[in-house]
């Protein structure tokens, strides 16, 4: 290779230096969080749609060539007349979608985040969103859940997509919400965005009970010094770094909030509004325009002031490389949250 | 004021129509003082034949779930609908003095939840053939019989959503799907075929896949020919039509302008168009 090629190399790149042993592989793409040791779902969307679909006529699933990577394949192989591969064409997947929405039907798109969001957002917003259409949107690698670099990252979608009037964003933690969100937006008469892990996906909140309710914020679990307001997988990670924080003295609450927008207000200015506690978002998306800038607007519009800091990703285009790694590098993972927290206090 | 005078039943020629569409869209030009006038008197022929001859629709119900859909993707093309949809009944003739005014049903961009018989929301183009891909898909799972119109632009085929909408349309095998395109070599910048239309458009269209046909868009009977045979064809394939049209056609004063994407026209020659359509009326 020519120096001048690799001067390029090394300006666009700094690699890390982890000890030789220690260095990770990047998973496969379809990888799911499944790395965590413990109890795992396999394919909730899609097994949650297949049961839907199954009382439901006006059910169908469109895929723009990701059936396999975003559970969609279950609804395909169960109904596979009510199922369309539209090809790599996110354009016109959404507006098909659009139209099958204005026959009556109820279509369910899928392809990943990074898609849905950047390519196929004047689809969305002009097709879908402006005439208020009932079509969801349901999209798989969610901010930092692939090794793929930027192209498959999608460390901005809410910040993209909150921008966009009439739709209703959902980021679910785990197998169980997500089941449960399939169902619940299945009657929404606007378009929905939900966020997807798909493959193994693991069972967080089947021990604490909960039941997802569109629009709501739920309390977790409560604690004295520090009130996580979290969405998507980053409050499976909240809990986890509750309990560790929890053997140090440090009494973590979490308020998990799946609904981006609406956003859920009044309960987040009521627990934010308790006091004494440091207010930390959690999210698996990028810093600027996700749930941590909602929040931060929320208790300022409503004359909440509290210490309040956010965890998220960084604004930047983010490395590729095994999840592990990223998610300690990015300061997501739970050792890193942990780290924060304390330094915070 | 000059009266409308085209309506009066069902043994209306087609080429009166047609006169009624291009009168009604110059009225409502002349109520703003512009529009895009020079596209309707162009696609007058066309929204005729689509109205008075190939379409099933109710007036009084635009939303019969029997019509034949029509959906305009060409959001600035709304003044030359608006004219039509005035024509069929579905809008009222006493609403022409609104156009484009505040709280009007009859905006300047054509959008769905403003205007009875209006599909869909134009206008960001590159949507309508695909959302017309879904409603002809939707329309064969009700194993609904009636036809997915879609009006598009030449310069809205420089989109890459319209080919991707192409390519569905024919791997559904979409027969009951009918894009009719104004080739009016004209688009915001200048000649379409100078940016990404070509000559002979139909060439693509029929490489695709689609049972294409190319006409003139300002010859009615050859419309009507154009329209049947799509209609009627038994190819499992969409069909289009690449309508030539001529932008002003009918005004002959206009028609002669150095035609741009948008023609100005001064306040004084409203009536004088209207005077020359006014002095010719088909039967």
């Amino acid at each position: 290779m020519s120096d001048q090629a690799l001067s390029r190399r090394r300006s666009k790149y700094t690699p890390r230096t982890a000890p030789e042993g220690e260095r990770l592989a990047t998973s496969a793409m379809i990888a799911s969080l499944d790395s965590e040791g413990r109890e795992t779902i396999a394919a909730p969307f899609g097994h949650a749609l297949v049961d839907l679909a199954r009382d439901r006529e006006d059910i169908v699933g469109l895929t723009a060539d990701l059936s396999k990577y975003t559970d969609l394949h279950v609804f395909a192989k169960a109904y596979p007349d009510r199922f369309y591969q539209m090809g790599m064409a996110e354009a016109v997947m959404i507006s098909a979608a659009a139209g099958l929405a204005r026959e009556g039907f109820t279509p369910f798109a899928t392809t990943y985040a990074v898609f849905a969001s950047r390519r196929a957002y004047d689809f969305i917003i002009m097709a879908i969103a402006e005439e208020n259409l009932p079509v969801r949107i349901v999209c798989a690698l969610p901010g930092l859940t692939t090794g793929y670099g930027p192209s498959h990252q999608a460390t901005e979608d809410l910040a993209i997509m909150r921008g966009m009037p009439n739709l209703t964003i959902i980021d679910p933690c785990d197998a169980v919400e997500i089941d449960q969100a399939t169902r619940a937006i299945v009657d929404h008469p606007g378009p929905v965005y939900m966020r997807l892990l798909r493959g193994n996906v693991p069972n967080v909140l089947g021990e604490y009970g909960y039941q997802f309710k569109l629009g709501q914020a739920q309390m977790l679990r409560d604690g004295r010094d520090v009130l996580f307001v979290s969405s998507g997988f980053m409050t499976m990670r909240v809990l986890d770094a509750a309990r560790k924080l929890q053997a140090d003295g440090v009494d973590c609450g979490v308020l998990h909030v799946p609904t981006i927008k609406p956003l859920d207000t009044a309960t987040i200015v009521a627990e934010a509004g308790k006091g004494g506690r440091l207010v930390v978002t959690a999210e698996n998306h990028s810093v600027t325009g996700g749930l941590g800038e909602a929040v931060a607007a929320t208790l300022m519009r409503a004359g909440v002031h509290v210490p309040f800091r956010q965890i998220g990703l960084p604004d930047a285009f983010l490395d590729a490389g095994a999840l592990p790694t990223l998610h300690d590098q990015y300061g997501i993972s739970v050792d890193a949250v942990t780290a924060s927290v304390k330094s915070w206090l | 004021m000059h009266k409308a005078t085209a309506k009066s039943g069902s043994n209306v020629s087609l080429a009166r129509r047609a006169w009624a569409i291009r009168r009604n869209a110059l009225l409502m030009g002349e109520v703003q003082g512009q529009g895009y006038i020079g596209q309707a008197l162009g696609v007058a022929d066309v929204l005729a034949v689509s109205y008075f001859h190939a379409m099933t629709y109710r007036p009084d119900d635009p939303e019969w779930e029997g019509r034949d859909r029509f959906l305009l993707s060409i959001g600035h093309y709304a003044i030359a609908l608006y004219a039509a949809l005035i024509e069929a009944d579905i809008l009222p003739d006493a609403e022409i003095g609104t156009y484009g005014m505040d709280d009007s049903r009859m905006p300047m961009s054509g959008m769905a939840a403003y205007t009875p018989g209006m599909e869909i929301t134009g206008g960001s183009l590159g949507h309508g053939l695909g959302i017309a891909v879904g409603m002809a898909l939707g329309l064969k799972r009700k194993k609904n019989p009636a036809f997915v119109y879609n009006m598009l632009s030449d310069g809205e085929l420089g989109e890459g959503s319209t080919w991707e909408a192409v390519m569905s349309a024919v791997q559904w095998k979409l027969d009951n799907l009918i894009a009719i395109v104004d080739f009016n070599d004209q688009q915001a910048d200048g000649k379409s075929t100078a940016a990404l239309a070509q000559v002979p458009e139909i060439r693509r269209w029929a490489a695709f896949g689609w049972f294409a046909q190319e006409v003139d868009g300002n010859d009615i009977d050859a419309l009507v020919a154009a329209f049947d045979a799509a209609r009627t064809h038994t190819g499992a394939q969409p069909r289009v039509i690449i309508c030539n049209t001529t932008m002003c056609k009918g005004i002959p004063f206009l028609e002669q302008r150095e035609i741009t994407h948008f023609v100005r026209v001064e306040p004084e020659e409203w009536a004088r168009a209207l005077d020359i359509l006014d002095a010719e009326i088909p039967q």
